[in-house]
C-alpha cells in the first residue's frame, strides 16, 4: 500500500500532510490559544510617544541583543520581581502595521541586559539619552553601539526652550563647545524604555523562582535571614550606571559620591532621604529617581554602607533601623 | 581476581546505602545533585569492573583453546614427516638446494625491452618532481556528460551563492570586530542591530539556499536518469531568490524590519519572492522526479522534495498574521526558526550527501533503510522541538516539555545518518589522505553528529541555566550551519564541478581552503563556548551584568580571529570555483567506443 520507493505522489502527500498536521498541533493551535490573553488591570496601554518609541526599538533591532523576558529561575531575579507572564505582552506585542508583524520582544540573546523592568531600574531620562548618545560615557565597559543619528549637534546660541539638551561630557563631543540635542526619535525611544515596568500582579503574592542550584538557594536564604546583603553587588546593579563603579560620577551629569559631604555626613538622614525619595535640587546634575519602592530597608542600608566606606570614604555605619525611620518620615511627607 | 570480586561485592553492598543517604531533599534538579552524579558514577564503575572481569575470563579461555590447537598441529606435523617415502624427501631437498643457489641476472625487469603502455593505463606524464610540500591528491578521472543548460544553471546558482557567502561573512566578520571595537563606525545603516540580520539572512537565503538548490539540480536529474523538467523555471527561481536577498538586505539596513524575529526579519512582500522561488523549484524538481527513467525514487530525492515542501509550509505558517499577537508570535517563532534550520538546511543538505558521498567514493550508500528511517524520524521529531529555544519562558509548560523530550529523540535520526555516512566511508579511509573532497565530507559528518547531539543536550533544562541567552548559542549555530551545512556543500561543489567542467582546482588551494576554514571554525567555536560558559556561571552567581561583558572581551577577540580565518577561506574557495569554471570545456567530450546512455541520447523537446 505504502510503496514510497516507487510512488512519488504518495511519498510527497504523506510527507506534506504529516508535517502540516504536526505543525498545526505544535505551533498554530498553541499560538491561537494565546490570542485570548487579557491584560493586567494594573497595566496601561502605550501612549503615542511610547508606541513611536517601540517602532524605533524594532527599527534599530534592539531585539538582537536585549531580551524582555524574566524566566522563572533564580538567576533571572535580577531582571524582575516575578517571572514574566503572557499578559505582560498584551499591549506591546501587537502587529505593528500591514507590513510588519508583532515585534519579537522576548528575544533570544542577552548580549546586553534584559529590559523587562528597565523603566523601574533606570528611570532617569537624562541617563537614557546620554547612554544612547554614547553608552561608554556612562558605562565604561559597554559594547553597545552609539546612536548619534538620533541626536543633533547645535551651537549653544541656537538652543531653544523646547530643545532637550543632553549633558554629554566634553571628551565625548565631536566638536567642543557644541550642544547635543535629542531628536524626537531618541525621546520616543526613551519614553518607551521608561514605560517598561512589570505591572504589579493582582494579589501580589510572592512568586517562587526555581533555584539554579539547590545549594545556592539555601545559602541565599541563610544570608537573607542573617541580614548579610551584599552592598557592593547591589550598588553595582542599582547605582553604578550613574555614579560609576569608582564612585566618581560623571561631571555634568551625575554627582560623585567619593568625598561627597552628604555621603560623609555623620547624620545619614539626608543621604537616606535622597535614596528613598529621589533628588532634583541641582541644575548642574541629572535627576535622581526614588528607590523606596524598589529596595527594602536592609538593602538600602547595605548600599549606604558600601558608599560610606568605599573609595576612601570613612563614615559611620547605617543600620536598617535608621532606614526604617527615614522611610516612615518620607511616607508622611508624601501624604 | 579474588580481590576484584571482593571489592565488587563490597560496592554492591555500599550502593543502596549511598543511594538512601543522597535521596532525601533532592526533588528538583535531581540530575545535578551530587548524589545522583555519584550514583551514576558508582553504577558505571561496577559495570566497568564487571566488563574487565568478563574480558579477562574470556581471554584466559581463548588462550587455553589456542594452546590445545597448537599441540594438535604439532603432532599432526610429526606424523606427516615420519610418513614420507625416501624419494619424496629427496625431491624436497633437491628443490631447496636449487633455491639456495639462485642468483639475479640483472635483466629480470625487462630493462632491455621497449617501454610500451599496452593497456592505456598511463594518464599523465611529467618530468617535474612532485610538489615537495604537499601530498599530491588523486585527480578526478570520470567526466560526466551533462547538458549544457544544466551546467549553466549549476554554475550560476553556485556563483551567486559564493558571492553571498563572501558578502555575508564579510558582514559577519565586521560584526565580530564590533564586539571588540564598538565605535568602529557611527553610520546608522551599519549599526550592529541592523547589520546582524543582514549577516544571518544572507548566509541563509543567499549562500546556503542557492548552493543547495544548485547542487540539487544535478542530483535530481542524475538520480532520475532524465533531464530537468524546465530550465526556464530554474532561472525564474534563481532571479527571485537573489532579489529576495538584495531587497531584504537593503530594507534591513534602512531600518525596515519585520519585528526582529530571527530569520523572519525580511518583511512579507520580500519573503514572498523567496517563497515563490521555492514553489517553482519544488514543481520543477517534482516533475523531474515524476519523469524518471527508473522505477525507484532515490533517497536523496525524498529528502530534497520533502524539504522544499516543508519549508514552503513553514514560511506560510511563519508569516500568516492570524495567531501572532502576544506570545502567539513567540510560539510561531520557536517553530519557525528551528524548522528553518532543521527542515530546510539540514534536510536538503542530507539529501545532497546521500548522493555526493557515495558518488565521490564510487560505491553505494551503506544502508538505504537507515536513510529511510532517518527521513521519517527527522520529520516526526524535528518538527516538535522548536520551543526548546524558549525554555523557562512564559510559554505553556507542556510545549516546553514536548520540545525537550523530542530533542532527546533527535538522537535517532542523527545516529542513523552518522552511522550511514561513516559506514559508507569505512573501507575507504585511505581515500581520505588521497582525496581533496573526502576530508570535507568527514568533517561535515563528524559535526553532524557532534553539533546535533550537543544541541539536544543544550535543550535540557539544566544546561539551559548556563548556556541560554549567551554566546554559547552563537557557537552552536556556527557549529551546525557552518560545520555541517557549509562543509557538506563545499564537499558537493568540489566533488561535482571538476567532473562537469573538466577543470580541477589547484590542490594546494583546496587544501588551504579546508584547513583555514576548519581551524577558523574551531577558534570561533571553542572561544565562544568557553566564554559563554563563564558568562552563564557569572549570571548564576548574580554578579553585576557588566562584569559578564568584561570577562567576554578576550573571547570576543579570539572569535574575531577565528572569523577572519573563516572569511579568508571563503576567498580561497571563491578563487577555486572561478578556476573550475573559467575556460571550462563547453561541449561534452565524446569518448570513443563507449556507450553513453545518459542524457544525450534523449532528445526531448522542452516547451520553453
Amino acid at each position: 500500500m505504502f510503496n514510497f520507493h516507487k510512488d512519488h505522489k504518495k511519498l510527497v502527500i504523506v510527507a506534506l500532510s504529516v508535517f502540516v498536521i504536526l505543525s498545526i498541533f505544535i505551533s498554530v493551535v498553541p499560538a491561537s490559544n494565546l490570542q485570548y490573553v487579557q491584560p493586567f488591570p494594573t497595566d496601561e496601554a502605550l501612549t503615542e510617544a511610547e508606541r513611536a518609541g517601540l517602532n524605533v526599538y524594532v527599527q534599530e533591532n534592539c531585539v538582537a541583543c536585549h531580551t524582555q523576558q524574566v524566566r522563572g529561575i533564580e538567576m533571572d531575579k535580577m531582571w524582575g520581581d516575578r517571572p514574566s507572564l503572557p499578559s505582560d505582552y498584551y499591549y506591546t506585542k501587537k502587529r505593528l502595521d500591514v507590513w510588519r508583524q508583532s515585534p519579537s520582544l522576548l528575544g533570544s540573546e542577552r548580549t546586553g541586559p534584559d529590559l523587562t523592568n528597565i523603566g523601574k531600574r533606570q528611570p532617569g531620562e537624562g541617563w537614557h539619552l546620554l547612554h544612547l548618545y554614547n553608552p561608554r560615557s556612562v558605562v565604561n565597559a559597554s559594547i553597545m553601539p552609539s546612536y548619534p543619528w538620533m541626536f543633533e549637534e547645535k551651537d549653544a546660541t541656537r538652543i531653544t526652550d523646547e530643545d532637550v539638551v543632553v549633558p554629554v561630557p566634553e571628551e565625548y563631543l565631536n566638536e567642543p563647545g557644541k550642544k547635543i540635542v535629542a531628536k524626537p526619535k531618541a525621546l520616543n525611544l526613551v519614553a518607551y524604555l521608561q514605560s517598561l515596568k512589570q505591572p504589579e500582579m493582582p494579589g501580589n503574592e510572592d512568586v517562587e523562582f526555581i533555584p539554579s542550584i539547590k545549594d545556592d538557594l539555601d545559602v541565599a536564604q541563610e544570608a537573607r535571614k542573617s541580614g548579610g546583603v551584599d552592598g557592593e553587588k547591589l550598588y553595582m546593579n542599582t547605582c553604578a550606571a550613574c555614579h560609576q563603579q569608582s564612585g566618581k560620577g560623571l561631571v555634568g551629569a551625575f554627582p560623585p559620591l567619593e568625598g561627597s559631604s552628604i555621603v560623609l555626613d555623620d547624620d545619614p538622614e539626608l543621604m537616606l532621604q535622597i535614596i528613598l525619595a529621589g533628588y532634583d535640587a541641582r541644575s548642574d546634575y541629572g535627576v535622581m529617581p526614588p528607590f523606596a519602592a524598589q529596595l527594602n530597608d536592609e538593602e538600602i542600608a547595605a548600599i549606604a554602607n558600601h558608599e560610606r566606606t568605599s573609595w576612601g570614604n570613612d563614615a559611620s555605619e547605617v543600620t536598617a533601623e535608621d532606614v526604617k525611620k527615614v522611610r516612615e518620615y518620607v511616607m508622611e511627607m508624601n501624604q | 581476581m579474588k580481590k576484584l570480586k571482593i571489592s565488587l561485592s563490597f560496592l554492591t553492598i555500599l550502593l543502596p546505602g549511598l543511594l538512601a543517604a543522597q535521596s532525601e531533599g533532592a526533588t528538583d534538579n535531581w540530575l545535578a545533585s551530587p548524589g545522583i552524579i555519584g550514583t551514576i558514577f558508582l553504577v558505571v564503575l561496577v559495570l566497568v569492573i564487571a566488563v574487565i572481569i568478563l574480558l579477562t575470563r574470556f581471554n584466559a579461555y581463548l588462550t587455553s583453546y589456542k594452546d590445545k590447537q597448537k599441540h594438535k598441529d604439532r603432532s599432526d606435523f610429526t606424523d606427516e614427516i615420519s610418513g614420507l617415502e625416501d624419494d619424496e624427501i629427496d625431491a624436497i631437498l633437491e628443490n631447496r638446494k636449487k633455491a639456495k643457489k639462485y642468483r639475479l641476472q640483472g635483466n629480470e625487469l625487462g630493462s632491455e625491452n621497449k617501454a610500451v603502455d599496452k593497456k592505456g593505463l598511463i594518464h599523465n606524464l611529467t618530468q617535474r618532481p612532485n610538489n615537495p610540500l604537499f601530498d599530491e591528491k588523486k585527480k578526478h578521472k570520470i567526466r560526466l556528460e551533462t547538458p549544457e543548460e544544466l551546467k549553466k544553471i549549476m554554475i550560476y546558482y553556485l556563483g551567486a551563492a559564493i558571492f553571498w557567502l563572501v558578502f555575508g561573512t564579510l558582514v559577519g566578520e565586521y560584526l565580530g570586530l564590533k564586539f571588540v571595537w564598538p565605535e568602529l563606525d557611527k553610520v546608522s545603516w551599519l549599526s550592529f542591530g541592523r547589520l546582524r540580520p543582514v549577516h544571518t539572512n544572507t548566509v541563509f537565503w543567499g549562500w546556503s539556499s542557492l548552493a543547495m538548490i544548485g547542487l540539487g539540480y544535478f542530483v535530481i536529474a542524475r538520480t532520475s536518469n532524465t533531464r530537468i523538467n524546465s530550465y526556464k523555471m530554474a532561472w525564474w527561481a534563481f532571479i527571485l531568490i537573489n532579489l529576495t536577498v538584495v531587497f531584504g538586505n537593503i530594507a534591513l539596513m534602512a531600518g525596515i524590519n519585520n519585528g526582529g524575529a530571527e530569520y523572519r526579519e525580511y518583511i512579507w512582500p520580500i519573503m514572498l519572492l523567496f517563497a515563490i522561488g521555492l514553489v517553482l523549484t519544488f514543481i520543477n524538481f517534482y516533475k523531474t522526479v515524476a519523469q524518471r527513467k527508473i522505477s525507484e525514487i532515490y533517497i536523496s530525492n525524498w529528502f530534497i522534495l520533502a524539504s522544499l515542501l516543508w519549508t514552503i509550509t513553514l514560511s506560510i505558517i511563519g508569516y500568516l498574521p492570524f495567531y501572532q499577537d502576544g506570545l502567539g508570535e513567540t510560539v510561531v517563532q520557536g517553530y519557525y526558526m528551528h524548522q528553518g534550520v532543521g527542515m530546510w538546511f539540514m534536510t536538503f543538505t542530507l539529501g545532497l550527501v546521500y548522493y555526493y558521498l557515495p558518488a565521490a567514493l564510487n560505491k553505494p550508500i551503506y544502508s538505504y533503510s537507515l536513510g529511510v528511517l532517518a527521513f521519517w524520524t527527522q520529520m516526526l521529531f524535528y518538527t516538535l522541538i522548536g520551543t526548546h529555544h524558549f525554555v523557562f519562558s512564559p510559554l505553556p509548560w507542556w510545549l516546553q516539555t514536548v520540545a525537550i523530550v523530542f530533542s532527546a529523540g533527535m538522537f535517532i535520526p542523527v545516529i542513523a545518518g552518522t552511522t550511514n555516512f561513516l559506514m559508507t566511508m569505512k573501507g575507504s579511509w585511505s581515500h581520505i589522505s588521497k582525496s581533496y573532497v573526502l576530508p570535507f565530507f568527514l568533517v561535515g559528518t563528524v559535526f553532524y553528529f557532534v553539533g546535533s547531539s550537543q544541541g539536544s543536550f543544550q535543550a535540557f533544562r539544566f544546561t539551559q541555566y548556563i548556556w541560554h541567552f549567551n554566546d554559547f548559542n552563537v557557537a552552536h549555530s556556527h557549529m551546525t550551519m557552518y560545520g555541517i551545512v557549509a562543509f557538506f556543500l563545499w564537499a558537493g561543489v568540489y566533488s561535482i564541478f571538476p567532473k562537469i567542467t573538466g577543470k580541477e582546482p589547484p590542490q594546494t588551494l583546496v587544501g588551504a581552503h579546508f584547513w583555514v576554514a576548519f581551524i577558523g571554525l574551531f577558534a570561533y567555536m571553542i572561544s565562544l563556548m568557553i566564554g559563554g560558559t563563564f558568562r552563564g556561571l557569572s549570571w548564576i552567581e548574580g554578579n553585576a551584568f557588566i562584569e559578564s561583558v568584561i570577562l567576554m572581551k578576550e573571547y570576543w577577540v579570539w572569535r574575531a580571529v577565528g572569523g577572519t580565518l573563516m572569511f579568508f577561506s571563503h576567498i580561497i574557495f571563491a578563487y577555486n570555483f572561478y578556476y573550475m569554471i573559467k575556460n571550462r570545456s563547453k561541449t561534452d567530450v565524446a569518448v570513443e567506443g563507449k556507450e553513453r546512455p545518459v542524457y544525450t541520447t534523449e532528445s526531448k523537446e522542452i516547451n520553453a
